[in-house]
Formats: C-alpha cells, sequence, structure tokens
C-alpha cells in the first residue's frame, strides 16, 4: 500500500493502483454480509463432512459420517419399502395360478395395472405399446397364438421366451429351406402357392397343385396335413389369414427360404416370477387368451 | 503490494490459475483413483470382444450417447425400470465411459438380451417400424457397410496403454475373433469363448453368411452391455455400500 488516498470526486478511498500514470480505482470491498455468508458454506462444509461421507483415509477407505449415508442404501431402502407395501399382493400373486388371477377381483386391478406398466417397457418395442405386434412380432391381441394361448403357456413363453438359448426355452425352428438347399427355388415358389391356398389366396391353381406334395413331404410333419399347425411345435396355422411375415406370396417364399426363426428372449431373472405372473394374466386379458 | 507480480504479468497470473485450479480437482479427483473401494470387485467382467469394441467404436462413432446414457442411477424407478444400478466395476474397461447425459431414448446400461437380434435390425433400419412413437433416426447403412476391422489389434494396444488388460494373445488373434464371433459353432467360436467368456456368438444382423457388417458389430455391443456382472454374486453391503 503506498498511502491513503481519498478520490476526491466521490469521496471513496482508492486503492492506490496506479495505471498509465493517472487511472486510479476505487476501493469497494464486498459488503460484509456477503462476506459472513461465504464464511457460513464454510462451516456449513465442515458440519457436511462430519454429517455425511467425505474425507478419504490413510487406511484406504474414507469417512463415513454420522448416519453411515449411502444413496445405494436409501434405495435399497426404498425399493423393500416398496415392496412391502406391495407385499400383501405379492404374495397372493405367487400363491395364485395365472389363470385364477382373472377370477379375483381383489387382485385383478393391481394386476392389470402392474401388468400394463411392465408391458410397456419390456414387451411394447416388439409387440407394440397395446400389444397389436408388427411385422414378425405377434399381435397379442388376437386368438391365433404360435405356442398356445392358455395363462400357463403364456407365462412359460415369457418366462423362457422362444428360441433364445435358455435351456427351458420354446425351442422348434422351421428349416431353411432355400439356404440349405432343402428345395430348390421353383419347388418353394410351388410350396407357397400351395400355403396360400390353404386360405384362397393362392395366384396360381396349377403351382399350387404341385406344391401340395411338396408340402405333403415337408411341411405336414409340422404344420399339420391340413395346415393348421401344431402349438407344441411353435407351428402357425396356415389357413387362417393372419401371417406373422405377410402373407403376399414374396413374403411366404422368404419365410420358407428363410425359416424366419424370430427369437423373443427368455424373462427369467430380469423380471421376478411374481412380475412375469403379472404380465402373463395381463397378455392373456387383452383379448385372445384361451 | 505483493500481487503486484500477478497482475502485472499474465504468464505468471496464469500459472498461479492454474495452480489454485488443480488444488480443487486434485482434492476432488485423486481420492477417487486412490481409494480400492472405487471399483467394486464383482465376478465376470472382462474386456470387450473385438467384435464387441467395434461395435462400441460405431456407438461413439455415431453418437448413441447424445440421446442414451449407459448409467442406472440408484434410484428406485431407474432400478425398477432397468434393473440393477449400474458399478463403477461394469465402466471400468469403457475409454471413455458411456455414462451419458441426456437421456432423449431409454438407458441402455442392460439392454443387452432384453430385445432379439431381429428387433435390432428392424430397428436400426427404421425405428418407427417397431416403436411408432419413437424420435430415433435410423441407420440403415449400417447394415449395408461392412465393418472395417483391419485395425483391431492397434485400437486394443491403444486400450492396453490405459489400462485394459487385453493379453498378447487377444491382440494377435484379434481379426479372427472378429470373425469367429458371427461364426457359431466353429473351432474359432470355441477359442474366443475362452478368451472372451459369455461372449455371444452368432449372425447378429440376421444376414446369412458374408463377411462382418457394422449392424453385426452394434447389435453384438448392444446385445452384451449389462449382461457381463454375476449380479447373483455381487453384495451389495460394506464397501460396495455407498
Amino acid at each position: 500500500m503506498t498511502k491513503r488516498e481519498i478520490d476526491s470526486v466521490t469521496g471513496v478511498e482508492t486503492t492506490g493502483h496506479v495505471w498509465d500514470g493517472d487511472l486510479k480505482e476505487l476501493n469497494k470491498p464486498l459488503p460484509r454480509w456477503w462476506l459472513y455468508v461465504l464464511y457460513a458454506t464454510i462451516v456449513w462444509a465442515v458440519g457436511y463432512w462430519i454429517v455425511y461421507p467425505a474425507w478419504p483415509t490413510l487406511n484406504d477407505t474414507y469417512t463415513k459420517g454420522m448416519f453411515d449415508y449411502s444413496q445405494r442404501g436409501e434405495v435399497s431402502k426404498e425399493v423393500t419399502a416398496g415392496k412391502a407395501a406391495q407385499a400383501k399382493y405379492f404374495e397372493l400373486i405367487a400363491a395364485t395360478p395365472v389363470a385364477e388371477i382373472e377370477k379375483n377381483q381383489e387382485l385383478l386391478p393391481f394386476v392389470m395395472a402392474g401388468g400394463a406398466a411392465v408391458f410397456g417397457d419390456n414387451c411394447g418395442p416388439c409387440h407394440g405399446k397395446g400389444g397389436g405386434g408388427a411385422v414378425g412380432y405377434p399381435n397379442l391381441n388376437d386368438d391365433d397364438w404360435l405356442w398356445g394361448g392358455t395363462a400357463d403357456q403364456i407365462e412359460h413363453t415369457i418366462q423362457y421366451g422362444i428360441r433364445s438359448g435358455h435351456p427351458e426355452t420354446r425351442d422348434m425352428a422351421m428349416p431353411r429351406f432355400g439356404l440349405d438347399g432343402i428345395l430348390k427355388p421353383a419347388e418353394i415358389v410351388d410350396a407357397a402357392q400351395f400355403v396360400l391356398s390353404l386360405s384362397g389366396k393362392s395366384t396360381d391353381a396349377s403351382a399350387a397343385d404341385r406344391g401340395k406334395k411338396i408340402f405333403a413331404d415337408n411341411c405336414a410333419a409340422c404344420h399339420g396335413e391340413d395346415g393348421k399347425g401344431n402349438q407344441d411345435m411353435g407351428a402357425p396355422n396356415l389357413t387362417d389369414g393372419i401371417w406373422l411375415y405377410g402373407g403376399k406370396l414374396e413374403n411366404v417364399e422368404k419365410t420358407i427360404e428363410t425359416g424366419r426363426g424370430g427369437v423373443m428372449p427368455y424373462w427369467t431373472g430380469r423380471l421376478d416370477p411374481v412380475t412375469i405372473k403379472m404380465l402373463a394374466a395381463y397378455v392373456h386379458s387383452l383379448g385372445g387368451g384361451k | 503490494m505483493k500481487h503486484d507480480i500477478f497482475e502485472k504479468n499474465s504468464l505468471i497470473l496464469l500459472i498461479g490459475i492454474l495452480i489454485v485450479v488443480s488444488i480443487g480437482g486434485l482434492v476432488e479427483i485423486a481420492p477417487l483413483f486412490l481409494l480400492s473401494s472405487t471399483i467394486e470387485k464383482v465376478q465376470g467382467m472382462r474386456p470387450y470382444s473385438p467384435l464387441e469394441l467395434a461395435g462400441r467404436d460405431i456407438y461413439i462413432r455415431e453418437g448413441c450417447y447424445n440421446c442414451h446414457s449407459q448409467m442406472i442411477r440408484s434410484l428406485r424407478d431407474e432400478v425398477e425400470r432397468y434393473g440393477h444400478y449400474s458399478l463403477a466395476a461394469e465402466s471400468m474397461y469403457d475409454h471413455p465411459f458411456q455414462w451419458g447425459s441426456k437421456r432423449t431414448g431409454p438407458d441402455l446400461a442392460r439392454v443387452g438380451g432384453k430385445y432379439s437380434d431381429n428387433w435390432h435390425v428392424d430397428h436400426m433400419r427404421d425405428p418407427r417400424s417397431v416403436v411408432p412413437e419413437s424420435v430415433m433416426p435410423g441407420y440403415p447403412f449400417l447394415a449395408k457397410r461392412k465393418l472395417d476391422f483391419s485395425d483391431m489389434g492397434a485400437r486394443m494396444k491403444a486400450l492396453r496403454v490405459a489400462g485394459v488388460p487385453y493379453t498378447d494373445e487377444m491382440i494377435e488373434k484379434s481379426q479372427e475373433d472378429v470373425v469367429a464371433q458371427i461364426s457359431p459353432d466353429s473351432a474359432e467360436a470355441k477359442a474366443l469363448l475362452e478368451r472372451y467368456p459369455k461372449a455371444q456368438v452368432r449372425k447378429f444382423d440376421r444376414a446369412p453368411g458374408g463377411d462382418p457388417t457394422e449392424l453385426d458389430a452394434m447389435i453384438a455391443y448392444l446385445q452384451m452391455l449389462g449382461t457381463l456382472v454375476d449380479f447373483t454374486k455381487f453384495d451389495a453391503a460394506g464397501p460396495n455400500l455407498r
């Protein structure tokens, strides 16, 4: 500090700094209250260190604070509390077969609300928010089921998936008749025409006629002589005009050529058993449940 | 005035600022690197297989992290929607990590196994074909572009410098391992599984035969996200409770 100097215009003390020979600045410190707030935050920080986990220590851990607070502990507590609040329902659902849930008026609102929420996040991306499906992803609102539409069958499908890699998965797959050279391209066209004729959609009667024998030799084992399918093997009904991969000639040809082999993931492990039951009951209730 | 020297020399001022700011940084950051409890002890974590790593690089190239996080926070709603909260151990081989901060799309930390390969193929080509309300752009070109994996070894070497425990063998076999992961039932695939346990082996883009595509790599990466740590063996107590 050079010397105390009062600015003659404002009557305020200057800092004593001089730039360019004559430029000076007024000494206007922070308001006191502001400064005290700063000190208060420092005191607050010390309190915070005492209450919450803060400083690393030399023995490779850290100060845990007065109440052993941990974010992971908090979320565990919240999840446990949430589960406890729902325990009454969860226990009842666990003890009730899926098929019985729909008849239980006490459980039904809980199961439908829970099922819808879980369905939206986990199932909706493929089957659609309302279960309407898309090309390659079955519609869950109709009564056309690949692997069976009873409550138990739906539960099993959700638990273990379809060609999902889980040891218990539903695992039958249609051969890749074209890619693996089982059928010649012309035979595939004929077979496709016959398949279309089962629902009256064939565009070439003579091709469909030729396809009849190819179907009997290659397809009937799973789809049945009459093409009505077999839910034990996940073989769809080919006579009902409902097509998972499209009902145009080219779609059916592609299906015979590649076998499709769509996959549904398994949910056991990702979702708990009670949630899977709620889902099964929800899907069963969508309209097509057997 | 003692601080005259800072006010009159910009370089000294700059150095002074750097020192003060780094004290703040060091106090906040350094302990996390020194505490062994920062990264949980878990079973199952391994470095990315070369194909998964290539997919990760595409994920970063396309900026997926701008809309998708990979960080399930320890909040009840997230834990109930996505599964177990993310652990530090789960991104210990990520350089850079993909936690993200913008959540326009869903969190992807545990998306592995949640949807089928077919779904990913459809969804990458045209997201609205499967999720009508989606705002995600399509990435149809991934299926058409062959994967350039000529430099996988170099990429893995670089990651090794950053601390990812890739062995010489892994780096040497990086090219073969990319192909092996899309060749089910092959001897190479078996060798791959020994190097990278729990790696999933199949043609991810559902286009039979042919060279690995960028879509193969992308789906291989997405399908392994969050699948490595065995949570039945993870104890969320003691040093892991924080």
